[in-house]
């Protein structure tokens, strides 16, 4: 039964459509199931990998003064050009800037989230500039005019009766809904595109700070195609992504598959480290590397800086039970499910007031911390954004929630506390009606009934005890 | 969540944190709990100040309401003694939580040292005290939740190996028994809908599997499940692995019927 709410985020679930509740639950829990089998089939301790790719990400973040200028280095010395950006705005200008010097009208874009963040698509759209999204579930967004709703499957929260409708209103064929057909259309309609546009833009998963080479991780090969029929790449990059050498590339693809599709690899992992060299058949004529900072240094002074260990492989979100039940658009951010709640906050800066609610969104049941493959610990984080929300007022978060200082104040106080514990016995006297009208039991009976109040009887049998 | 080095044995004289929900609601869990314990031997001091652990406050935000009852835990339960709670989350709040919130507080080394003494019941009882086998009968068919604050720590493989070893008593395994059941404290409050929803898919997994209890170490879990049962006039008892444990006993005549 629906149930009176103040929270947006329950509210989104409240009133979500069952058909996307079910493509997102049906998604997710398959997802986790996959993961599951896949990491404890190839290895004997999972948890053992998750630990080292934590604590190398960590060590990075920790280092990136060294491991930034080096990674720069190396770029350069293959001879890409190096960008770095305070912000979203800042990045989305030095890209406009590289297509205009260059002359270029036309950009094709492979999926990338820090691309999301900045809204590089728009900004460039705005700009009289042509920019597609070739990655099969982000063209399906741009052609709704929709947003991702997950990290890897952006849009989980769409069944194929939907798409076939889009391509059907798009001029993309008859209706149908057959996947392979789907697909087949979307290759046939995008393939000419890479030849016609003047730069490819990727993101990057991984960049090794030794040679510069960045890792992308794709399972529908539109970032290799980017790259190798445009005359200009462009990577765009959150400084957080650095990893030391090429060797941690060894373990870090190893876990984003597994983790993020339950692939022990994804279908295609490209590697690219600077310009088409002499006497290569393809790949760009030109590569720039943009570093994107947008509050990144920030949080990491903050005291959720393991956040940014983030590889954004989703895993977090297929399991949390909370993003099963809301999906990803309840989250109003780039990044879903737990770890959007998180990082979604720290990255609004002075606008955290704004998104200090999604930290409460969680039961803290803790089974992102588990599954995340570079072991951020989610829940603590959570709750330091929580401390902080109390702290800060920031009022949006704390609706709902039952005020605590009463609390604190009875239970450090046995006396009153004991005194409190007996009284409660009136509560089993007191109608439904009456209850309901106070907020938490209200919230609480709506779809629960609480037990007899039985206080004090145990402290009774202690001290009868006591008397034999 | 891992549970702290342990700078302290598993001596047989330990102090009872009841929990606010024993204290307020569920009784016969801390009775139990007592009796359980003093089979094994085990010296229980009960120190009448004690009240909750401060997770209510804690996972509502509110830090600084929820220091004032942690010191008072801490005063609370001084000494050497293990603090044992038959209660998961109660247990991570001590040696976890409260670790947390302390970070910068000039006392942290107090709360560090409740912390490296305290134990969710059942970790105390097989890791601690090294128990691996239950006397007595349980001739039921039951299935055991394990609550969330159970997860990575060794309380839950503990809980269901004692329980296995217990005559007569049958494990009901049920789907998707990772999920959590969607208590978490004020998010129960704060968002209904989705904590209820995470309680009914949990139950039908558990109705699934057709046990004649609903086991758990965790009486918050109970609770909200418990609610939900209770509501929608389902037929589902519950109890605490502390009662299962007792029941057992009482079967062999190894402790007297209540």
């Amino acid at each position: 039964m629906p149930t009176k709410t103040q929270q947006d985020i329950d509210r989104y679930a409240r009133d979500l459509n069952p058909e996307v509740y079910t493509s997102v639950y049906g998604g997710t829990k398959a997802t986790t199931e996959k993961r599951h089998d896949v990491l404890f089939h190839d290895y004997p301790d999972p948890d053992l990998l998750r630990r080292t790719a934590g604590e190398v990400k960590q060590h990075t973040l920790e280092n990136l003064d060294t491991y930034l200028p080096k990674a720069e280095a190396a770029l350069k010395a293959n001879g890409a050009q190096v960008h770095f950006a305070a912000d979203g705005d800042a990045a989305n200008r030095i890209i406009l800037e590289i297509m205009k010097a260059n002359g270029a009208k036309s950009m094709v874009k492979s999926k990338s989230m820090v691309s999301e963040e900045t809204g590089l698509g728009h900004f460039l759209e705005d700009n009289g500039m042509k920019c597609l999204e070739t990655d099969l579930g982000e063209f399906i967004i741009q052609i709704d005019h929709d947003h991702p709703s997950h990290i890897v499957k952006p849009i989980a929260h769409k069944n194929r009766r939907d798409i076939a409708k889009s391509f059907e209103r798009e001029g993309l064929g008859d209706y149908n809904d057959d996947p392979a057909t789907i697909t087949r259309r979307a290759r046939e309609f995008l393939r000419g595109k890479y030849f016609e546009a003047d730069v490819g833009l990727t993101g990057a998963n991984f960049v090794s700070a030794e040679s510069g080479r960045l890792a992308i991780v794709t399972n529908e090969g539109n970032a290799r195609f980017c790259m190798a029929a445009t005359p200009i790449h462009i990577g765009i990059v959150g400084i957080e992504k650095l990893i030391p050498h090429d060797r941690d590339l060894a373990l870090f693809t190893s876990l984003i598959g597994r983790s993020g599709t339950g692939q022990h690899l994804t279908v295609y992992t490209q590697f690219i480290n600077g310009p088409r060299r002499f006497g290569q058949p393809d790949g760009p004529e030109q590569m720039h590397v943009v570093f994107v900072d947008n509050k990144r240094t920030e949080v990491l002074a903050s005291n959720c800086r393991e956040i940014l260990r983030c590889i954004r492989c989703g895993a977090c979100l297929n399991v949390c039970p909370v993003y099963r039940q809301a999906s990803g658009h309840a989250y109003r951010s780039v990044y879903p499910g737990p770890v959007g709640a998180v990082l979604s906050p720290l990255l609004a800066g002075t606008r955290f007031p704004e998104l200090a609610d999604l930290p409460k969104a969680s039961s803290l049941c803790g089974a992102c911390n588990e599954v995340c493959p570079v072991n951020i610990p989610i829940p603590d984080l959570l709750l330091r954004l929580r401390d902080k929300a109390k702290t800060e007022h920031a009022g949006r978060a704390m609706k709902g929630t039952p005020p605590m200082g009463m609390y604190g104040l009875l239970a450090s106080q046995p006396h009153a506390w004991r005194a409190a514990m007996t009284m409660g016995a009136a509560m089993n006297l007191t109608p439904n009606a009456v209850m309901n009208i106070i907020p938490p039991a209200a919230a609480w009976n709506s779809c629960r009934q609480l037990p007899k109040w039985r206080g004090g009887k145990f402290r009774h049998w202690m001290k009868e005890r006591g008397k034999n | 969540m891992t549970n702290p080095q342990r700078t302290v044995p598993a001596p047989k004289k330990v102090q009872l944190m009841a929990t606010c929900l024993c204290d307020a609601f569920f009784d016969d869990v801390a009775v139990a709990t007592v009796q359980v314990l003093e089979y094994l031997g085990v010296e229980v001091g009960f120190p009448a100040d004690q009240t909750c652990c401060g997770q209510p406050a804690f996972n509502a935000g509110d830090w600084k309401a929820s220091r004032k009852v942690v010191r008072h835990v801490v005063d609370t339960f001084k000494g050497e003694d293990p603090v044992v709670v038959p209660s998961g989350s109660c247990a991570a709040m001590l040696f976890h939580g409260a670790l947390l919130e302390f970070e910068n507080e000039p006392d942290l080394s107090e709360v560090k040292q409740l912390a490296n003494r305290s134990w969710e019941l059942l970790d105390y009882i097989v890791n601690g005290l090294g128990v691996r086998e239950w006397p007595g009968s349980f001739p039921h068919r039951v299935s055991f939740h394990r609550s969330c604050h159970l997860r990575g720590t060794c309380s839950g493989p503990a809980a269901m190996n004692l329980m296995k070893s217990i005559d007569g008593l049958e494990l009901a395994t049920f789907g998707e028994a990772e999920q959590c059941c969607g208590f978490g404290g004020a998010f129960s409050v704060s968002h209904p809908n989705i904590s209820a929803r995470m309680g009914e898919l949990k139950l039908e997994h558990i109705i699934a599997a057709n046990p004649e209890y609903l086991v758990a170490a965790d009486m918050g879990c109970l609770l909200h499940l418990g609610g939900i049962v209770d509501k929608s006039g389902i037929e589902l008892p519950r109890l605490h692995v502390a009662q299962v444990l007792r029941d057992a006993l009482v079967s062999a005549n190894l402790l007297p019927a209540a």
